[in-house]
């Protein structure tokens, strides 16, 4: 990752009034340019100032501010631990405080693309490096010693010939007094003490004991409960409604129209979803309500069609020509909803000076500007607070919800919280979009793959491919192209956006190519990336040596060359969100049907900032690519989906999960985000480990209904 | 609409609801407790577990005239402290990603060592499929119950 760090850091200090070090800072730092939706939508709002903020107590205790929406990525623990190990306190006098959106002190107040972490890295060691420094000088001049001749360590100052030390505390009110030190000196990596280390959720009390920490969990004196009532499907629009026998349900029940909606407002959840059935709503068409019969034409025309060239590199008609042996196939992945456990939820009220937006977003800087625009005021008259967020793998990166509460509100005039049930929330859409992909390979005699050509179809996927990413660089002749159908059917980003089914795709072909070129999966890969390191075909995006390194560490912990009685072994490996992730996948024969029985992971994250948390997050992910892969799946039927509540629409479940080994490559580099990475390459790991233990290639997903015998009573 | 006086927690508790209203909704709206969670509301993924009599119960289809004479409890009241045996060891283990489906988890998994006191793995594992967790901490979940059991 290239970050625009060339602007001087600019760093202030004040004094609390209480006796104490507050320490601000901005950056005028430009937003990195990477490549991927939720970048995308943070530039949309046009701000993205950062800064991070601690503050220190007289009695030694170190408040910070996690600006970060939490969304179950450990963003509220990863944060504060960077702070506090270059400010060398001890974590167990740390305070951690959810700050509210404030584009004023912070820049990137965004849950996304796994963009946190390497964004903030630098900016938050800095924070606490220079208070540390200040605190330093301040005990230095109390001492009449030389600054040069301290140290610190676990909340002190100390002088180190003498030995005398102070407390933080002790140091905080004389050092906020201190100009900041333009130039900080960074800790040494191999000096971390509590980055690396095991560290526990700073929410797990508040969780593990029912305490009010989301949105749904948000309640104010005089708020009203709402549910709003949307077109039954993609492509309706709002004819009539007659809401009387709603009204007359229980007392206080207001409906109110806006956009295609009938929002139903009252006193109590349970009320209001009563209220809501006895609405009597006509709806009529106003675009084409599409079933997924008529998505299985469409993707044929967009496999058959005209396509927007995404890379070519080479010639690749000659390339066929000239191939001693072809292989072709094609891929599929249908809808998804991204199912967080908390529905979206968001608490409004719209008062004449001013609005308060309360709840769980991912993108609170857009919630404020969409808002303000919504409602034609300026954008610092609204107040976004961030609750924790039950989930959200990106549904929350947009702001449907968000405006929909803002609108009721100023209609209303009232305080409301608006709530979607499951069943809102699963058609609701904003869905992963469904893709088709197909693959040409020409090799050589040799088993060279001499030619690569892959078309993504999508609907409302955008471009479906990502062009640069491996094996492109190491296929002297390659052209990757995409087409898009544009549907009235929403989709949005969801957790690894593109690269959660492409990765699938790709490195299932890739063991397809191998296998039809005679040769093994992580030796056919690794000679690839030997050509592309020797013989480099066009532009080359990705860390040859960082992939090499994670494909070996895999195939190591794995076994992976050392045969094994009955055990079949699946390999993947995928480059994304910065983030180098290879697996290996075993699976065994049981009662004739193949039964996953575990996942081996090899990481390439950097620095691994917190063992628990990153270890959490890789597994978590993993789980996710094996449930999706094996069982998600969102059909419709004329314009509604037909999966709208968990009885329907199958998530994996405890008794279906594969044992799964972390490993972490320790390579010292800056650190990247994991909240994504591992979640690509695992569909395509399980693919080519039960085509190695059954010949049954799994080409589309869900996994269960491409092939329901071969799984069929296997847990 | 009628009165309630529920017992939750070792409390008596009044409030008024429509005979029909899930106890989930009382718990949330009507009593502030809003540690147990709304997810399907058809009982499909366990966020909603509180204990009736001592059984893990699914609030969220749950009429509270049917729990009108019953004894409830729910995740703020499995312990004073948040020390109950299996809370502390999801702390102890870290298990929570985002937190939403834990509580759900944790008055599943106490319910269940209270009867089954020394749990094999496979009886965890069918105790627990109940409970959707969609971080995927099932690992961990597993772990801790494991844990709880080897404590009590």
């Amino acid at each position: 990752m290239t970050k625009n760090n060339s602007r001087r850091d600019f760093l202030k200090s004040t004094a609390l009034s209480a006796g104490g070090l507050i320490l601000g800072f901005n950056w005028f730092g430009q937003e990195a340019s990477a490549a991927n939706i939720v970048n995308k939508i943070a530039s949309e709002a046009g701000n993205n100032t950062f800064n991070a903020f601690l503050s220190i107590q007289t009695d030694g205790i170190v408040t910070i501010f996690s600006p970060n929406p939490e969304i179950g990525q450990g963003i509220k623990t990863a944060f504060p631990i960077i702070v506090a190990e270059e400010l060398d306190v001890d974590w167990n006098n740390v305070k951690v405080v959810q700050a509210p959106l404030d584009t004023k002190k912070f820049e990137r107040q965004v849950a996304g693309g796994s963009g946190s972490i390497p964004h903030s890295w630098q900016r938050l060691r800095k924070a606490g490096a220079t208070a540390r420094q200040m605190l330093v000088e301040a005990a230095a001049k109390r001492w009449n010693v030389s600054a040069s001749e301290c140290s610190t360590e676990k909340g002190f100052v100390i002088h180190t010939t003498s030995g005398k030390k102070l407390g933080y505390g002790e140091l905080a009110t004389d050092a906020a007094k201190l100009t900041p030190p333009a130039d900080v000196k960074l800790k040494d990596k191999k000096d971390f003490k509590l980055i690396g280390s095991t560290v526990k959720g700073v929410d797990n009390h508040g969780v593990l004991t029912g305490k009010p920490l989301f949105g749904l969990d948000f309640y104010r004196e005089g708020m009203k409960f709402a549910m709003i009532q949307r077109p039954p499907a993609f492509g309706m629009k709002l004819k009539s409604f007659d809401a009387s026998a709603a009204k007359a349900s229980a007392s206080g029940i207001e409906v109110v129209s806006f956009k295609d909606k009938v929002a139903i407002v009252g006193k109590s959840t349970w009320e209001v979803k009563k209220a809501r059935d006895l609405v009597k709503i006509e709806w009529e068409k106003a675009a084409n309500l599409e079933s997924s019969d008529d998505h299985n034409r469409i993707f044929k025309e967009l496999l058959d069609g005209k396509a927007e060239v995404r890379r070519k590199d080479g010639d690749v008609e000659t390339a066929f020509k000239d191939a001693a042996k072809i292989v072709e196939a094609e891929y599929q992945c249908p809808f998804l909803p991204h199912n967080p456990m908390e529905p979206m939820n968001f608490f409004a009220h719209v008062r004449e000076d001013g609005v308060e937006l309360v709840g769980p977003t991912q993108t609170p800087q857009n919630a404020q500007n969409q808002t303000a625009k919504l409602l034609n005021i300026p954008s610092e008259k609204v107040t976004v607070e961030l609750t924790k967020m039950g989930g959200g793998f990106g549904r929350r990166l947009g702001t449907d919800y968000v405006l929909e509460a803002a609108e009721l509100s100023s209609i209303i005039k009232a305080p409301v919280k608006v709530m979607w049930t499951r069943e809102d929330d699963m058609s609701g859409g904003s869905y992963r979009p469904a893709v088709r992909y197909r693959f040409r390979a020409a090799l050589d005699k040799q088993g060279n793959m001499i030619g690569y050509t892959l078309r993504g179809a999508g609907i409302n996927a955008g471009n479906s491919t990502r062009q640069d990413n491996f094996p492109a660089g190491a296929v002297p002749n390659l052209l990757i192209d995409s087409a898009e159908h544009k549907s009235p059917i929403t989709t949005g980003p969801w957790r690894a956006p593109i690269t959660n089914f492409l990765a699938f795709a790709e490195q299932s072909f890739l063991d397809e190519v191998a296998t039809a070129a005679g040769k093994d999966a992580v030796q056919f890969r690794l000679e690839l990336l030997e050509k592309a390191k020797t013989s480099p075909a066009g532009e080359i995006k990705y860390n040859i040596d960082r992939m090499k390194a994670v494909i070996e560490l895999a195939a190591e912990k794995s076994g992976w060359n050392k045969k094994r009685k009955g055990v079949s072994l699946g390999f993947s490996v995928y480059f994304s969100h910065a983030s180098y992730v290879a697996q290996v996948a075993e699976v065994v024969m049981k009662k004739g049907k193949p039964v996953l029985q575990k996942i081996y992971a090899a990481v390439d994250c950097g620095v691994v900032v917190n063992q628990s948390g990153a270890r959490n997050q890789v597994m978590g992910g993993i789980v996710d690519g094996i449930g999706h892969a094996m069982y998600g799946n969102l059909t419709f039927k004329d314009g509604s989906p037909d999966q709208k509540n968990f009885n329907a629409f199958r998530l994996i479940k405890m008794n279906e999960i594969p044992a799964i080994e972390v490993s972490f490559v320790d390579n010292g580099i800056d650190p990247t985000g994991l909240g994504e990475p591992a979640l690509p390459p695992t569909g395509g790991s399980v693919a080519n480990a039960i085509f190695k233990a059954t010949g049954k290639r799994l080409r589309n997903q869900p996994f269960i209904e491409e092939d329901q015998k071969l799984f069929e009573s296997v847990s | 609409m009628a009165n309630y006086n529920l017992k939750i927690n070792g409390k008596t508790l009044k409030t008024e609801a429509s005979p029909d209203t899930p106890l989930l909704w009382v718990l949330r709206d009507n009593l502030g407790l809003v540690g147990t969670k709304y997810g399907c509301g058809m009982a499909q993924c366990g966020a909603c577990t509180v204990h009736i009599n001592g059984e893990a119960t699914r609030s969220c289809v749950l009429p509270v005239s049917a729990v009108a004479d019953a004894t409830i409890t729910t995740i703020e009241g499995l312990s004073e402290k948040g020390d109950h045996p299996v809370q502390q060891a999801w702390d102890a283990i870290d298990v929570p990603q985002c937190g939403y489906c834990q509580a759900g988890q944790i008055m599943t998994a106490a319910a269940f060592l209270k009867k089954n006191a020394k749990p094999s793995l496979e009886e965890i594992e069918a105790a627990m499929s109940g409970n959707i967790c969609r971080c995927g901490t099932y690992h961990r979940i597993k772990e801790a119950v494991q844990l709880a059991a080897s404590k009590k």
